[in-house]
């Protein structure tokens, strides 16, 4: 009953809601990271769908794609100057730290959305880490760390303007996923937005694997680390020897 | 060329870490030391977590260290007995070293020590030798200066005496052993082979010629590292097998490379050239502690 009337609700207050909807496809959903990886480009295309014909003084549509990596809990550490030397002295723990986050936007971020639907959806660099139920009382000096040095690393972006949409329609975005990747699931959040609104969104995932010789070693070094050990000594002996014989041949 | 790195899981330029290793492994076949103390602190520096910087440049060392010692067992430049007996020390002094590393984590704060070894030990040995190397120096300059006669010290009169006929030398194994006890205890908390201690006090406490000190750090540096890098692949997962390949293809050739020029150096340019590096090195990272850092956070992977 009480959800009833809270769609009921909903419905009268963003009669948009119903009305549209929105289709995602990408380019790929599974990122392998082979030996030469150097980073991939995610093409982001869709389209929005409409039941009924917009009333009267909408405003225009806005597009929003968000890409998460996996969460993870990171310790974050301060240094502080003591007996003239500067230390680490406060340790942090800060979690729900995605490992890679990217905004991509048709207009400034802050100009197309109510930051209440931007803190909500996390849609936003300020959003990007949310060290929820920490004890911490400086925890946001800490996450904010976290957002700039990843910033820093290109791991963290934001791309204003991104995104292409035509005739409010069709929109498209070529995203950039950096070479510094880590495995896990990813996911796609896409958000359509008017008045500063969202009025529909949908989100989909995007797996980044290890493939290959890269897979093979790392499955080996977890899997039997001694064997793992012995071949990467084989390696280097061998390697050592190799140089030697060369450059004993070279010089005769 | 970019390559992505399966254990540090990164993604770093191929020729950055070839020429790294080719200029690297150059010095060490000068120098006679694993060059892991200029190879760690620069590999943490261009974004190699550190646990796989150390551990993967403990396996690099193998390789430099075993084509430079092929060299120097061609001119018999190595005193396998002395070499074996450091060993022995070596390898309980690295068990011990992983221990107290361990003890160090578990108290926070083991980066601080590891820098501050660094700068202590660096310091230490670069001014010792920089002195050192300039005095000889001066005294080969003076036509006629009489060269020091080997001193009768407290060494001379330790038990267990035993010959080391390629150094020339009749001296007790306590020594040598004490030398590689310490040398792996370092080497195991700071990430490197150790050649940067072990060559002076092979020359000032044992009183080896100059001649086999490279050799024989070499080949005592292969079993020691080796040991490190199966103890970091086993208990770490730390060894990246793909960043060692790399360091080594450029390490092995440039440490053939570097074997022939240390033979045209005399012995006090060697060693006055070394102690530069090593302060340079000690410097660098003293500056590290004493400066304001552009960012005060950094991040580390997982909970505590």
């Amino acid at each position: 009953m009480l959800r009833i009337i809270i769609a009921a609700i909903t419905m009268i207050a963003s009669p948009l809601m119903a009305q549209e909807s929105v289709v995602v496809d990408l380019s790929q959903n599974r990122v392998e990271i082979t030996a030469t990886y150097s980073g991939s480009d995610i093409f982001v295309f869709g389209a929005v769908k409409r039941e009924a014909p917009l009333p009267e003084g909408t405003g225009p549509l806005d597009v929003a794609i968000v890409i998460e990596g996996p969460l993870e809990t990171v310790t974050v550490r301060k240094k502080e100057k003591k007996l003239g030397i500067w230390v680490n002295s406060e340790a942090v723990e800060v979690h729900e730290a995605p490992s890679f986050f990217t905004i991509a936007t048709t207009r400034p971020l802050e100009d197309m959305l109510n930051e209440g639907d931007r803190r909500d959806y996390a849609i936003g660099m300020d959003f990007a880490v949310r060290p929820q139920g920490s004890t911490e009382t400086d925890i946001e000096t800490f996450a904010e760390a976290v957002t700039r040095i990843r910033e820093a690393d290109g791991l963290y972006s934001q791309r204003e303007g991104l995104i292409n949409l035509t005739d409010d329609i069709l929109f498209e975005a070529d995203i950039l996923l950096p070479a510094n990747l880590v495995e896990g699931d990813y996911t796609v959040r896409v958000y359509l937005v008017r008045d500063k609104n969202i009025v529909a969104d949908t989100a989909l995932d995007i797996t980044v694997r290890k493939a290959g010789l890269e897979v093979w070693l790392y499955d080996l070094s977890r899997n039997s680390p001694l064997i793992y050990g012995l071949l990467s000594l084989l390696v280097a002996l061998v390697a050592g020897y190799g140089a030697s014989e060369i450059f004993r041949r070279l010089k005769r | 060329m970019q390559i992505y790195l399966p254990i540090a899981e990164v993604s770093v330029n191929m020729f950055v870490l070839l020429g790294l290793g080719g200029l690297v492994g150059m010095l060490s076949g000068i120098f006679g030391v694993g060059g892991g103390f200029l190879m760690t602190p620069i590999l943490i520096m261009i974004g190699i977590p550190p646990a796989v910087a150390v551990a993967t440049e403990a396996n690099q060392i193998v390789a430099s260290s075993f084509s430079g010692v092929l060299a120097h067992f061609k001119r018999k430049t190595v005193d396998i007995k002395m070499g074996l007996i450091l060993m022995l020390g070596g390898l309980a002094g690295a068990t011990l070293g992983v221990q107290i590393f361990k003890y160090l984590k578990s108290i926070g704060q083991v980066e601080l020590l590891v820098t501050l070894s660094y700068v202590i030990f660096l310091g230490l040995v670069g001014s010792m030798m920089f002195i050192e190397s300039l005095n000889a120096i001066r005294r080969t300059n003076k036509p006629g200066a009489k060269a020091k006669k080997k001193k009768h010290t407290w060494i001379h009169g330790l038990p267990f005496k035993t010959r080391f006929r390629t150094s020339g030398l009749y001296i007790s194994v306590i020594p040598p052993i004490l030398v590689g006890v310490a040398v792996g205890i370092l080497a195991a908390i700071m990430g490197v082979g150790g050649g940067f201690i072990m060559v002076p006090a092979m020359i000032y406490m044992l009183g080896m010629p100059t001649k086999v000190v490279v050799g024989t750090s070499l080949f005592q540096i292969i079993f020691v590292t080796a040991y490190t890098t199966l103890s970091h692949a086993t208990q770490n997962f730390t060894v990246d097998a793909i960043l060692a390949l790399l360091l080594i293809l450029g390490g092995v050739i440039g440490a053939q490379i570097g074997t022939r020029i240390g033979v045209k150096l005399k012995a006090e340019q060697l060693r006055i050239l070394l102690a530069g590096m090593v302060l340079l090195m000690c410097g660098k990272l003293a500056l590290d502690l004493l400066l304001m850092p552009g960012e005060l956070f950094s991040i580390g992977a997982g909970g505590h």
